[in-house]
């Protein structure tokens, strides 16, 4: 009888476990399933003779005209420019209240607010891009126009006022560990010395946890390099430099100049391509490109956290 | 004892979350097939996939049908001439929604999978309009000025070149376009920027008709070119002249199908050219004058002036 049992978990502990080690590999699988699909639907351009497209051009023409009847040209140096300005201002708009978020839900409040704020911050972080957008389109643009008196306010600070606010979530519970991973007796220590609270914060706290806060803003801008939605809507969706006018002076406004992104340049028009297309490949290029910027940002954030480990 | 017992529990959990599993995604498949069969066995579906321009016409239709035919259920969604097209080459769309023909080697495509032409019908005609801020003191505009606007290399950039002072600062002339492959974007480049020409870049290139709509109510500075059935209180629709000089024609009803009104384009459905009967039964009724009806009231033009 007892035998009888045994064998039959025996089996039933086989098959959970293979069943579990299939859930834990299949992440694997469909990682690598995305990243070759992705580089097999854009590389053939590369090698491809008769076409309009260059890597050269890709890299460093502004030039973006994929469906023109004329003169087809592939230049995506506008739409990177873009998604790193996007991206730049988003994080040094979130930084700041990120961290502030970050170390007054951790060290200053407790109880009943602390639970109220983590459930606040979570539900920012579930609200829908699109929702993002149109608040963008509808909401933030007049109000830039009437506020900095500029010509439109779909523009590079719009997107990201939006990214900001989408990333802020990710950074503030990253943060947040990062800071409970301290030690309490830093704090006991710190505080023993005649340290006042800030005092304690700034000069022990956070060199201590510096790799993790480090690693969440990392994390943040990859959610941000990779927003589509809301900025797609929120930038304006103008292939322009902002940072010059156009007979090559520097732009001191270029907050306020419309981007387009990347992402956004995906979203808006892979849909209506004919697969296996000039313009579907360079696309799919594009997401290569994405692909890469965010493995760097992640493989970055991930050396950074296991440098706190290996400090332990 | 109590370990004993501790253990036992201890080994059936992973039996029971492995059991549980299985169950939940057998739920989620049957859940998920359940649907779809009940839909099916209620009604014919009838899926209408395309122009973004067209959607809102083509949702008062169906809704309008489901009536007339409570046996069909036609099933809208935008998206896109282009993704339209792209359903009937992928044989998802019974029938496809587009603002422009068809390319020839869209058609060619078509040739290759159905052996003949789609089937084309056209079902009701769309006048392009204008749309600036309500502030703007601007009433009209001709196709030639519009042209030099837009176009790549074009000579207008700002509201003084037009003759135009905005109330406030602002001169820049802050252009409103479409993402490069909807079937509006085509028909506004071959009617207006030229054929050959390309748009001026930098343009805020929005993804659908009501976000044109949306961004020139709150931009003082803008000027959009969208389907009049976007149309809101919010915003200034401009009278249309061919030449500069010329008199100016505003969008309507009478201007469009007299052809006066110089940016307006038909619209069309293609089926493949096997359509069944429930599906040329909907088309027949769409052209009919109840199904023409409904194009006055949603703001489009119909085929005929009634």
């Amino acid at each position: 009888m007892i035998s009888r049992r045994r064998r039959y978990e025996t089996i039933a502990e086989l098959g959970i476990e293979t069943l579990i080690y299939l859930c834990g590999i299949s992440a694997i699988i469909f990682v690598f399933g995305i990243c070759f699909f992705v580089f097999r639907e854009g590389l053939p351009l590369i090698f491809k003779e008769d076409t309009s497209f260059s890597l050269g051009k890709f890299f460093f023409s502004t030039e973006w005209f994929p469906t023109s009847m004329a003169n087809k040209r592939y230049g995506a140096l506008a739409l990177i420019v873009g998604t790193l300005t996007v991206t730049m201002l988003a994080i040094a708009i979130a930084v700041p209240f990120a961290l502030g978020a970050t170390v007054f839900l951790s060290e200053f409040c407790g109880g009943k607010l602390k639970e109220t704020l983590k459930i606040v911050i979570e539900l920012l972080a579930a609200i829908p891009s699109i929702v993002w957008g149109f608040i963008g389109l509808t909401v933030i643009n007049p109000l830039i126009i009437q506020v900095f008196n500029v010509p439109v306010g779909l523009n590079a600070l719009n997107g990201a006022v939006i990214l900001a606010l989408m990333a802020m979530p990710i950074m503030v519970s990253i943060g947040e560990d990062a800071l409970k991973a301290v030690p309490d007796n830093y704090r006991e220590a710190a505080l023993a010395l005649g340290a006042t609270r800030w005092q304690m914060v700034f000069r022990v706290l956070m060199p201590a946890a510096k790799n993790g806060l480090l690693a969440a803003v990392l994390l943040g801008v990859g959610r941000a390099v990779g927003e589509t939605m809301g900025v797609l809507m929120a930038t304006g969706h103008a292939v322009n430099i902002p940072f010059f006018h156009d007979d090559g002076s520097f732009n001191s406004g270029w907050m306020f100049e419309s981007v387009r992104t990347l992402t956004a340049t995906i979203a808006a028009e892979l849909g209506e391509t004919s697969a296996g297309s000039d313009h579907y490949r360079v696309l799919f290029l594009i997401g290569v490109l994405l692909l890469s910027i965010t493995f760097v940002i992640n493989l970055t954030a991930d050396l950074v956290v296991k440098g706190i480990r290996k400090q332990k | 004892m109590e370990t004993k017992t501790n253990m036992r529990t201890k080994q059936n959990s992973p039996l029971t979350i492995g059991l549980l599993i299985p169950a939940l995604c057998a739920a989620v498949l049957l859940t998920g097939c359940g649907r779809k069969g009940d839909g099916s066995t209620k009604a014919t579906a009838v899926q209408n996939i395309g122009s973004d321009t067209m959607v809102n016409l083509a949702q008062a239709w169906a809704e309008a049908y489901h009536g007339v035919n409570p046996a069909v259920s036609v099933e809208v969604s935008g998206g896109g001439s282009g993704i339209g097209v792209a359903a009937l080459l992928n044989g998802t769309a019974e029938i496809v929604n587009s603002s422009r023909h068809l390319e020839p080697d869209e058609i060619a495509r078509a040739r290759a999978k159905y052996g003949s032409e789609p089937r084309e019908f056209k079902v009701a005609y769309d006048a392009l309009a204008i749309y600036v801020h309500p502030s703007n003191p601007i009433n009209e505009i001709s196709v030639e000025e519009l042209g030099e606007i837009y176009r790549e290399g074009g000579s207008i950039s700002k509201w003084s070149d037009l003759g135009v002072t905005l109330p406030g600062r602002h001169d820049e002339i802050v252009r409103v376009s479409r993402q490069n492959n909807s079937g509006t974007y085509h028909y506004f480049r071959e009617a207006v920027v030229g054929a050959k020409a390309d748009f001026k870049p930098g343009s805020r290139d929005l993804n659908g008709s009501k976000d044109v709509v949306a961004l020139v109510e709150g931009t003082p500075s803008a000027i959009g070119y969208s389907g009049i059935g976007y149309r809101t209180d919010k915003v200034k629709v401009l009278r249309i002249s061919r030449k500069k000089g010329e008199p100016g024609v505003e969008p309507s009803v009478a201007t469009t199908l007299d052809k006066t009104y110089p940016i307006a384009r038909p619209m069309f459905f293609y089926t493949p050219p096997d359509a069944p009967a429930h599906v040329t039964d909907y088309i027949n009724w769409v052209l009919s004058t109840p199904g023409q009806a409904i194009v006055t009231d949603k703001g489009y033009i119909p085929l005929e002036a009634n």
